[in-house]
């Protein structure tokens, strides 16, 4: 279907389909089996100033919104989930900076992460806090010109790779959601460091990792906007980087749908391809379907974003649920199309249902956002 | 430093086919794409550029429509390109090509380093990159693999041979023809696209650059392509099987029966 793209929106999908189709596709099987972190292709992508979409011109970036950053990662999450989710979480980790810095961090860190130079990562999750942020235990206190850093953060994308992070720490427990506060550790901190990568079911080119702070001392000047904003910043860094997660999904299941595709044209049984009987056709219509259905929901959702809406919560987490879902999906029914040739990790749908599994779960998993979308519907049909 | 890039558009290779009457290559219809040596050539200049500072030009003779290689040319880094076109330049050869190239080249002020791909995959002659530097009176060195080192004076590389490779060390100025592994050609950046999109190049006609009309186009190419035509196909292929033994054996079998 035809979305009317931009020309400069068609020279994002021009871009990120060539870093995908040359360098991805060819790479993916090897970083998925050696749980290899994509650096090589992180610097092409860098290269040809893929990092630079979300980020404002005057900070290095290409001024791109949500849509574009959303065009791009759809192109790599067709190739692999893994390598779209290490880039992916370097926006996510400077969102917090965009929405709440000052201009001083962003001059300081956004050129970096634009033409990537530094990545970044985003640190929320702890082992007692995970859909729910209030477990957070990290801690901050401010001490003399510093800010004094305790606690983990647990499975954080990036971790080990990146040179900028963005975490949640607890500025004063007894304020509750206002006693939380945002801040900027950079890799090589006294007493910040990141433990052993995880093993991984899926996405295993990304590298995940824990965030370890022992009397971390940072600058005062390291706290994201004002004291105790911090789940704000938070809400709204996932309000603007769930559309991207659901980007991955949509390319994902694009990438799984043209393989299960073709290998039907091709694989002969009773004499005819198996794509000529009818259930097969049905499977591979169904995903076709969904898969149209979620791009018609994740772009419209992603330019509405674009737009600054109130209800960007509600439908932020509503394309991220759908397009995530139908990704699962769509790389089972893959799997189902070819068979006993799906199962095997020689053909890629193998590795894509492993990888589209982490879409339903990170970034908010698909019952908090229903959470979410329900709550928005309960007030919004409380003011009628 | 200037570094001048030497480029063709091409037919792409995926979908060749010729025409029955002309005997050349059919060119409608068909998409046209940079060389791919010319590709390499082009990375290892902004390379160059992006270490020693350089103004990188990329040149090519061809139809209007040319212009979009140059326009890719820009989105890959390169700074200015330069149209040799005009109607009196069809039908050249290798030999009026090379002329021609070496007429904008001095036009254009002359180049420390000229980069040409080792040949076109249409014509495959590889023979404008030498041509070119001997109507340039400049030093060539073909088939570079690596550039080891490189400085505003000179440089160090890799020419490839059957059996290895040489090792050249070179003053400016001087013409290199590249093989393809010499480098990886980036992905076009969208800063570069963006460039590329506004970028306005250069047209040199004849006149421009003072071409002899005796020497340039069909009069001046004493090359004559009198027939092309596929090649017959191989004939029948055999593989044979079994263990070793037995396939020396009935190869040896075979070679015997051939040799009586």
């Amino acid at each position: 279907m035809d979305y009317f793209l931009s020309e400069e929106q068609e020279m994002i999908v021009e871009t990120a389909r060539e870093i995908t189709d040359e360098r991805i596709i060819p790479a993916r099987a090897e970083l998925d089996e050696k749980h290899e972190f994509p650096r090589a292709i992180l610097n092409e992508m860098a290269q040809a100033d893929l990092f630079a979409v979300p980020i404002p011109e005057e900070y290095g970036g290409f001024g791109g919104g949500c849509i574009d950053n959303v065009l791009a990662l759809e192109q790599l999450g067709r190739g692999c989930v893994g390598v779209g989710t290490a880039f992916a979480a370097s926006a996510l980790g400077i969102y917090p900076i965009l929405i709440a810095g000052s201009d001083e961090m962003k001059s300081k860190y956004l050129p970096d992460v634009a033409s990537g130079a530094k990545f970044a990562a985003f640190g929320l999750t702890e082992a007692n806090a995970g859909s729910d942020a209030s477990g957070i235990r990290t801690t901050a206190v401010p001490d003399g010109d510093e800010w004094v850093i305790n606690g983990t953060k647990q499975w954080i994308t990036n971790g080990g790779e990146a040179q900028i992070y963005t975490i949640v720490a607890i500025t004063d427990r007894s304020r509750g959601a206002r006693g939380a506060s945002m801040f900027v550790v950079e890799e090589g901190d006294a007493g910040f460091t990141c433990g052993p990568k995880e093993k991984k079911m899926g996405i295993r080119a990304s590298s995940t990792t824990e965030l370890i702070f022992k009397d971390c001392r940072i600058p005062k000047d390291r706290l994201i906007g004002r004291l105790g904003t911090g789940f704000i910043t938070v809400m709204k860094t996932l309000d603007s980087s769930r559309p991207g997660i659901a980007a991955l999904g949509l390319g994902l299941a694009q990438g799984a749908l043209d393989e299960a595709a073709s290998y039907a044209k091709q694989r002969v049984q009773f004499g005819k391809p198996i794509i000529s009987f009818q259930a097969v056709q049905h499977l591979l219509a169904d995903m076709a379907i969904q898969l149209e259905a979620a791009r018609a929901l994740v772009y419209g959702a992603a330019r509405h974003i674009d737009a600054h809406p109130k209800d960007m919560t509600k439908v932020s987490s509503m394309c991220k649920v759908f397009a995530t879902d139908v990704a699962m999906k769509v790389a089972v029914d893959a799997v189902q199309v070819m068979g006993g040739y799906g199962f095997m990790s020689e053909y890629p749908v193998e590795k894509m249902m492993r990888d589209a599994k982490i879409l339903q779960i990170y970034e908010g998993t698909n019952q908090i956002q229903r959470n979410v979308i329900g709550q928005e519907l309960n007030k919004e049909y409380s003011r009628s | 430093m200037k570094i001048i890039v030497c480029v063709k558009q091409v037919p792409d290779a995926k979908d060749v086919r010729l025409d029955p009457k002309t005997n050349t290559l059919a060119r409608e219809g068909v998409q046209s794409i940079m060389n791919p040596y010319d590709q390499h050539a082009l990375e290892e200049a902004v390379r160059l550029k992006d270490e020693l500072g350089a103004e990188v030009t990329v040149l090519t003779m061809g139809p209007p429509q040319a212009e979009d290689v140059l326009r890719q040319s820009i989105a890959c880094g390169a700074d200015h390109g330069v149209l040799v076109s005009d109607r009196a330049f069809a039908g050249a050869d290798t030999w009026a090509t090379s002329y021609t190239l070496a007429q904008a080249i001095d036009f254009l002020g002359g180049a420390d380093l000229v980069l040409c791909g080792k040949q076109a995959i249409d014509g495959d002659t590889a023979q404008v990159g030498p041509g070119l530097a001997m109507r340039l009176d400049m030093p060539f060195i073909t088939c570079i693999q690596k550039v080891r080192e490189a400085d505003a004076s000179g440089l160090v590389a890799e020419r490839m041979m059957d059996d290895g490779y040489d090792v050249v060390a070179v003053d400016y100025p001087v013409l290199l023809t590249v093989v393809k592994d010499l480098n990886t050609p980036r992905v076009p950046s969208l800063k570069g696209k963006m460039r590329a999109k506004k970028a306005q190049f250069q047209v040199l006609s004849a006149a421009d650059i003072g071409a002899d009309p005796s020497l340039i186009g069909l009069a001046g190419s004493p090359t004559q392509v009198v027939r092309v035509f596929p090649p017959k196909p191989r004939g029948e292929r055999t593989v044979l099987t079994g263990d070793m033994d037995e396939q020396v054996s009935e190869l040896a079998r075979r070679l015997n029966a051939y040799l009586q």
